[in-house]
């Protein structure tokens, strides 16, 4: 490492910048305000020789932080990519002459509005230091697989088919999970006709010859400790401690408990069976009659019911969609159908959900088959003397139906094995104990099933299971990384993730053992897993100033941050994922990153140059999430639309790392108005460090109270969640906001 | 016989109706229904029949006027996203209600069809003369003598065009063989008839 830091800057001039901007008052202003070393212009700085003149400098050692003055941050990154300096990004191109008018009267606004950039890049760039990974790294080539069902041995094929080792734990003692329990699948191969061998005896055979797999029956982890590269987890029984460099969380789903549902006669005939029920009969006639439970008489009609308890809002039933019954309730007339297709098998639904083209595929053939399909609302299924009758509405006929049958066969749903909530235990926590004993005894009547038991048993600051996000299903980034969960280097897959099927199962277990397979290879070299991939910066906090007020260990998204016997964070540098949600928490401001800190950001903001108040100059920060906000801002520039030449754009690794005292300390330095942009929170979030952005919009809800202290309008700081594609929204965001200063006036805090 | 909700109705429909093989391809999205220009004036649209079909309502498709609406303008066809030949499988359904004496009486579509296969089957040739005059006729002297006169002027152009032979009225042209169809046409008959009988129980 240089003992000195040695800055340079290098101004692009093409892409037009150098016919808007006086680039050679750049260079000076680089000199004098970001007092660097070597200011540099090139025609092409992107081009190899404009390259290789940066090259140049660093391979001489004239430089060990440089700015490059040209295009956003996000263009051109492989050009701008160097080895073994500190790099800003200050964007003329995107962020200054592209949104703004090529008029003799903007450019003087314009020219200020660079200027102020190139400060506030060797600002930002003076106290960045080179990220290095910290040394605390491990790397075992050993993934851990929790639960034995299909997911999970697919997975597991999956994990030592890439050359890595896999270890199975199940508690059960067989592999095979539900799926085994099906007497046949749906097809996965076109013409989707006919039902296929569930495929699971062959799968089994394939594990067991496999010398990359272990596996554990009737066991359980007991105990998970540590962060990807390096967990260790205890399996018991009398297994011990073994060390695993990922896991994946393949616990699958618990079928919906049908005797909550009287109406529908569960489990007071024989008769009235659920979809594994069912697959239980068919395996017992295998490919023969079906016979009728109560009496052993051939079935002669039969009713699917489908959303038996699901997509329903009613008290105790699931209220969403399982996605696979349609597929399963298909299959399983088809069972009939095939061994007699004088047998009479209907299917009553409200609407049919047959995902893919297999999925309409396979409809089909059940409806070629003479499986008939009845659009109505199941009431009550009837059971008397002996006999089944099912009362519904026909929708398309407009009246009410009571049908004798056979055989009811009910589509209830799949509620997953995901453990213990731990966002009930934070919120449990907080309760008197009397008031949980309460309210527990009440909740469990609403929720059918509460997690009894832990599945991970994680030793964890943030609770001992992966979060979840609704309806007990775990939680991750559904649009961008939908592999990734809350607790870094640890995937679920299969139904514990989502509802699904078996073909999508595949998906999900190939992609969990990919990304598995990735995280550990990350975590022996200290790079940061989604969506900051390969960063290798990571929190460092001074002890000295730490206050033990938990506030980073409780706010942490991912639970990276355990705390020691005195309440001190430990921070697990490869179960972090760089968002800096900490960094902003932190009310003493002890955590930074290396190349990214309260510092550099905060000396950004310092660094313009604030006009005085009659200079009728305001000046606005916008604080930008770099994922969703900053990229629009940038699309805003590419499709040419204006914004007030007043504003400056700091970029944000997540709005959850913006810390309170850049507010204050932007509004004490005379910036009149402050807009930060964010992604979309709340239970359908977009947020790519998940609760970031709620994080950051609570902490803004409570900066009224500064801004009263600062005797100032509480309109001049402003929160917003921005998406990607919202290019026409931002500039005018940023307008109105010029306006309202306008009307308001001036911030008088301008030294 | 047919009992509700049970297949045998559609098994009968299967066996015995033109395209009745298609029923149970429906998917009931109704866009068959929403493309009928007639769609208004029938009694159970044909999404609608198809559904009762199901549900075995038999004596209620059967006797319903509704696939006697049908002008073949071919629209559902067109659209039906599962292509099932509506227009056809309404027509099969027609013939089938009428072969089995459930039609609606004095149903004009009904009439008319009646007339027309008639005045066909007789000769092997459609004789036009005929046609048009038992269609005007057809529901009683007074109306056939105002409708005559109201198509006059059409009448007298294509007399002048030799688009019409008036002497068609004395027997007019028919097949080289109009026996041999006789009895093809009675065979077909004693076929269908035989397959209707299994159905009757």
């Amino acid at each position: 490492m240089a003992d000195k830091k040695k800055l340079g800057a290098y101004i692009c001039k093409g892409c037009g910048i150098s016919e808007r901007l006086d680039i050679d008052e750049l260079a000076k202003i680089a000199k004098s305000d970001g007092k660097v070393a070597i200011a540099k212009q090139h025609d092409f700085l992107c081009n190899s020789d404009g390259v290789k003149m940066i090259q140049a400098d660093i391979d001489a050692g004239e430089v060990s932080h440089i700015v490059i003055a040209a295009c956003s941050r996000r263009a051109k990154t492989d050009a701008f990519r160097f080895d073994n300096v500190a790099i800003a990004r200050t964007n003329l191109r995107e962020g200054v002459i592209w949104v703004r008018p090529d008029t003799e009267d903007a450019k003087e606004t314009t020219q200020e509005m660079a200027e102020d950039y190139i400060r506030m890049g060797c600002a930002e760039v003076k106290f960045m230091t080179l990220p290095s990974a910290s040394g605390e790294q491990g790397r075992v080539d050993h993934v851990l697989v929790v639960g034995g069902g299909f997911t999970g041995l697919t997975a597991a094929l999956e994990i030592a088919k890439a050359g890595y080792l896999a270890t199975i734990v199940e508690k059960t003692g067989a592999l095979g999970g539900t799926a085994a329990q099906l007497y046949k699948r749906t097809p996965v191969r076109s013409p989707f006709a006919d039902p296929q061998d569930n495929g699971i005896a062959d799968l089994i055979q394939q594990i067991e010859s496999n010398d990359k797999i272990t596996v554990h029956l009737n066991a359980t982890v007991s105990k998970t400790e540590g962060a990807p590269g390096r967990f260790n987890a205890d399996i018991s029984p009398d297994i011990g401690t073994k060390t695993f460099g990922s896991i994946i969380q393949a616990s699958g789903f618990t079928p919906y408990d049908a005797t909550q549902l009287p109406e529908f006669s569960y489990g007071k005939t024989p008769d009235v069976v659920d979809q594994l029920g069912l697959e239980a009969l068919a395996k017992e006639a295998n490919g023969g009659a079906i016979k009728r439970p109560s009496d052993g008489k051939e079935v002669k009609n039969v009713v699917f019911v489908q959303c038996a308890g699901q997509r329903s809002e009613k008290e105790g039933h699931l209220s969403y969609c399982s996605g696979h019954c349609c597929m399963t309730s298909v299959k399983q007339a088809m069972y009939f159908k095939d061994a007699n297709p004088t047998v009479d098998a209907m299917v009553i639904y409200t609407e049919l959900r047959m995902p893919g083209a297999a999925g309409e595929d396979f409809y089909r053939n059940g409806q070629d088959k003479g499986v008939t399909f009845t659009k109505g609302i199941v009431s009550e299924v009837v059971s008397e003397a002996g006999k089944v009758s099912v009362k519904f509405k026909d929708l398309i006929l407009n009246e009410e139906v009571d049908l004798e049958s056979d055989l009811v066969v009910l589509a209830t749903g799949m509620v997953a094995n995901s453990g213990i909530d731990s966002e009930i235990l934070l919120t449990e926590e907080d309760e008197k104990t009397e008031e949980k004993a309460e309210e527990k005894t009440e909740e469990k009547t609403i929720i059918p099933i509460v997690p009894a038991e832990s599945i991970l048993n994680l030793e964890y600051r943030q609770g001992p299971d992966l979060p979840q996000l609704v309806n007990g299903f775990t939680d991750s980034h559904f649009i961008c990384f939908p592999y990734e969960t809350r607790r870094t280097g640890i995937y679920a897959a299969g139904p514990v993730r989502r509802p699904m099927d078996m073909a999508q199962a595949t998906e999900d277990a190939t992609g969990a053992a990919l990304k598995a397979i990735q995280a550990l290879e990350n975590a022996g070299i200290g790079r940061a897993a989604h969506p900051r991939s390969g960063d290798l910066s990571f929190p460092i906090f001074r002890k000295e100033g730490c206050t033990q007020c938990k506030r980073c260990t409780v706010e942490c998204p991912f639970g990276a941050i355990n705390e020691d016997e005195k309440g001190y964070p430990q921070f697990n540098e490869a179960r972090c994922r760089r968002c800096g949600t900490c960094m902003g928490a932190c009310p003493v401001r002890v955590i930074s990153f290396e190349n990214y800190s309260v510092e550099t950001v905060g000396q950004a903001i310092k660094s313009v140059d604030m006009p005085d108040e009659f200079d009728e100059k305001p000046r606005l920060l916008v604080l930008a999430c770099e994922n969703d906000a900053y990229p629009a801002l940038d699309m805003a520039g590419m499709t040419r639309r204006e914004y007030s030449a007043f504003v400056r754009i700091i970029p944000v690794r997540c709005l959850g790392s913006v810390n309170t005292i850049w507010i204050s300390d932007a509004l004490n330095s005379g910036y009149d108005g402050i807009i930060l942009m964010g992604c979309q929170k709340g239970d359908d979030y977009q947020c790519h460090f998940v609760k970031g952005s709620e994080m950051a919009h609570y902490r803004m809800s409570k900066i009224g109270d500064t801004l009263q202290q600062l005797q100032l309008e509480t309109e001049r700081v402003q929160t917003y969640e921005i998406a990607i594609t919202d290019m026409e929204r931002v500039p005018k965001i940023i307008n109105d906001m010029a306006a309202t200063i306008e009307k308001i006036g001036m911030n008088p805090f301008k030294f | 016989m047919s009992e509700q909700y049970r297949n045998n109705f559609l098994r009968e429909v299967e066996a015995n109706v033109e395209e009745g093989e298609w029923v149970k391809r429906c998917m009931q999205c109704g866009v068959c229904s929403g493309s009928c220009p007639l769609g208004p004036h029938w009694e159970h649209p044909p999404q609608e029949l198809f559904m009762m079909i199901r549900a075995g309502k038999r004596d209620e498709v059967l006797k319903s006027s509704s696939m006697w609406m049908c002008t073949s303008c071919y629209n559902c066809i067109a659209r039906c996203p599962r292509e099932l030949p509506i227009t056809h499988i309404m027509h099969g359904l027609a013939h089938y209600a009428e072969r089995l004496g459930l039609a609606p009486k004095n149903q004009q579509t009904n009439k008319f069809a009646q007339r027309f296969w008639n005045n066909l089957s007789k000769t092997g040739r459609v004789n036009e003369l005929k046609l048009t005059l038992s269609f005007y006729f057809m529901n009683g002297f007074m109306a056939g003598v105002k409708m005559s006169l109201n198509m006059q002027k059409v009448g007298l152009g294509m007399l002048l065009s030799k688009r019409l032979n008036p002497f068609e009225i004395l027997g007019g042209h028919g097949c080289k063989d109009s026996k041999g169809l006789q009895a093809i046409l009675k065979k077909a008959r004693e076929i269908e008839d035989a397959k209707i009988a299994k159905f009757q129980g």
